[in-house]
């Protein structure tokens, strides 16, 4: 039995994220006696990820260049009939969203998809989420099967060894959709969903300048910058930015929510946070009711004081 | 050209979502329904391409029980022209099974373009679209937050980690919409009286989901806790946070 961990590639690196899939798929290797294959869908020398938990790499240099969801879909199947892969493994993301299910119908294999808990203890059974994380579901999976997983749930393991990478030839078809530009590159900047410690800022924030307070917070902590879908609506913050059920799932360790009043479709995106501070002015704001840590204050006198406090 | 929304109703987001007695499916019994919120953007970026073109002709196609006819007529009152039903005994929580009945029909009812949303509010599989373009063997884009649709190809913006991509497409093609692509229109007085008489057909289909697995609500987190009032409480967290939460 073989688990294929679908791997990430970012400007020639794995995500973090793809880390925590090998992670994820060690821990059920016991459980389920089987091998855990990572696939690279870019050409290079990925034999490192060994050490985070392949018992063997294999690239696809044919995913080089463009990507094309259609094509990079139909490689991946070919892929998976070749090595094996009776679970699949994708990190939830941008391309998993694009790739899954696509795979799931041309292989007819369920997916399930933004798993948050994997089980091996009797048969593998996947807990996920659903109606913005007011149920959770543990379904069953039965074998071949797709998974997505949530990204900085699984632990990263890394106590192994390099292994050989090898590439794998195949060879991309017709592309039909292809990716022309990236439009807004990252500049180093943290995605929300890869961020330990998140500050994040709501209508309380006031406009797009009130936002300076929580932009220096977060330089100092190392954090990504949040918002409401109100600060979003407003047009303060870029929608990339939104927290909640219609913008970002996050789950890092540390969300500090300022002026943000916490509706229910707010903290569908963050309720999961290990820790959470609240600076709000108003006392029943319902965001206190989920809060670890709350002050009850004006956010441009409490931030300001928290960094000095911190620095 | 020929628009394809598909559409789906879905639990109010505000709702409280009950576990039924057997644990292995949500109690539907007092649900209030609205369209799927991404839906909405999908549903507007086909009328916005009606408003620029006559010719323009937006279909809704709905995979669900009868009961979701009302939520159908919305999108119809909206400004939609017609609507078919693929109607099951019941609402299906598979992704795969309704992308299914969704690519057969279309595969016998072409169309120009498929336009959905990026994510159900309900099962939250954001699988659907990508399903059904792969089932047609189409071109697909998900979560897109900018469209350009012109004859023969669409070019539209996806938000991916660390940036933004553009793809470019041929139609047919299946894209799924994202917040930030539009803001929905509110249906007018006409459009509501006016939606009682579109057509909506209903086709009849006998697929059925395979169970859920045992539902669960999530662990509660401990009550909340107000550290102090103030500036003068944020040397008091950021100790909290350094020592006892251990995060900084
Ligand atoms: C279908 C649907 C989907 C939605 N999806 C999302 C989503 O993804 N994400 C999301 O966030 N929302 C979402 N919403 C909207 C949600 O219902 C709320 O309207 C929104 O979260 C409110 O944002 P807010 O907390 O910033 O604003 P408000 O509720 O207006 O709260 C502002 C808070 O700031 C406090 N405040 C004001 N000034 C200060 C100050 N100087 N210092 C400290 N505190 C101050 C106030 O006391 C108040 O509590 C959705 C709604 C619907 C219907
Ligand atoms: N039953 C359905 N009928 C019509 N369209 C659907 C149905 N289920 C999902 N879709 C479409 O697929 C999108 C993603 O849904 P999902 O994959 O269920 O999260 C939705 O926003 C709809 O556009």
């Amino acid at each position: 039995m073989t688990i294929l961990c679908i791997v990430d590639v970012a400007e020639g690196r794995e995500r973090p994220a793809s880390r925590e899939l090998l992670g994820a798929a060690r821990q059920l290797k016991g459980a389920l006696g089987c091998q855990v294959l990572a696939l690279v869908p870019a050409s290079g020398d990925f034999a490192h990820l060994g050490a985070w938990g392949a018992d063997a790499v294999h690239t696809l240099p044919a995913l080089d260049g463009a990507f094309s969801s259609d094509a990079s879909a139909a490689v991946l199947a070919q892929a998976v009939e070749t090595l094996g892969g009776d679970l699949v493994l994708f990190s939830a993301g941008a391309r998993a969203r694009e790739l899954a299910p696509r795979l799931a119908a041309r292989l007819g294999r369920p997916l399930l998809g933004e798993c948050t808990q994997l089980d091996a203890t009797s048969g593998l059974v996947a807990t996920r989420p659903i109606f913005a994380g007011k149920v959770l579901v543990k379904a069953p999976v039965a074998l071949p099967a797709i998974l997505t997983l949530r990204p900085k749930l699984f632990p990263a393991l890394e106590d192994g060894f390099a292994v050989a990478s090898q590439s794998l030839a195949l060879s991309q078809g017709e592309m039909k959709a292809v990716v022309t530009e990236l439009l807004a590159a990252a500049g180093g900047k943290l995605d929300l969903s890869e961020a330990d410690i998140i500050v994040s800022g709501g209508r309380g924030v006031g406009g797009p300048e009130g936002f300076a307070p929580l932009e220096s917070l977060a330089t100092q902590l190392g954090a990504a910058v949040g918002a409401s879908r109100a600060a979003v609506d407003a047009g303060w913050r870029p929608h990339s930015q939104q927290v909640g059920q219609t913008g970002k799932v996050v789950n890092p360790t540390l969300y500090i929510a300022c002026g943000i009043s916490g509706a229910i479709q707010h903290l569908a995106g963050m309720k999961n946070s290990r820790y959470i501070v609240a600076i709000n002015k108003d006392p029943e704001a319902p965001i206190f009711k989920v809060a670890d840590y709350g002050i009850v204050g004006d956010l441009f006198e409490v931030v300001p004081a928290l960094a000095a406090a911190l620095a | 050209m020929r628009i394809v929304v598909c559409m789906k109703r879905v639990p109010d987001t505000e709702s409280v979502i009950r576990i039924a007695p057997d644990g292995g499916a949500v109690d539907t019994a007092d649900l209030n329904y609205i369209i799927n919120p991404y839906d909405e953007y999908a549903i507007e970026a086909a009328l916005q391409m009606k408003d620029a073109d006559d010719s323009v002709q937006v279909l809704l196609l709905t995979v669900g029980e009868s009961a979701a006819e009302s939520t159908i007529r919305k999108g119809l009152a909206m400004g939609a022209d017609e609507a078919v039903l693929l109607q099951v005994p019941k609402d299906l929580s598979d992704p795969l099974g309704t992308a299914r009945l969704l690519a057969e029909w279309l595969k016998a009812n072409p169309a120009d373009l498929v336009l959905a949303g990026k994510q159900g509010v309900d099962f939250d599989h954001g699988a659907v679209p990508g399903m059904v373009a792969e089932l047609l063997g189409w071109a697909g884009a998900s979560s897109v937050c900018a469209l350009a649709c012109e004859a023969s190809h669409a070019t539209v913006e996806r938000e991916v980690e660390g940036g933004r991509e553009r793809v470019r497409l041929p139609l047919p093609c299946v894209i799924s919409a994202d917040k930030g692509l539009n803001e929905p229109r509110y249906a007018s007085l006409k459009g509501i009286m006016g939606a009682k008489k579109k057509p909506l057909a209903v086709v009849d289909c006998a697929a059925q989901s395979g169970a859920l697995g045992s539902l669960e609500a999530p662990p509660a987190r401990p009550a909340g806790r107000v550290v102090g009032q103030g500036a003068a409480a944020a040397t008091e967290l950021a100790r909290l946070l350094k020592e006892e939460a251990r995060v900084l």
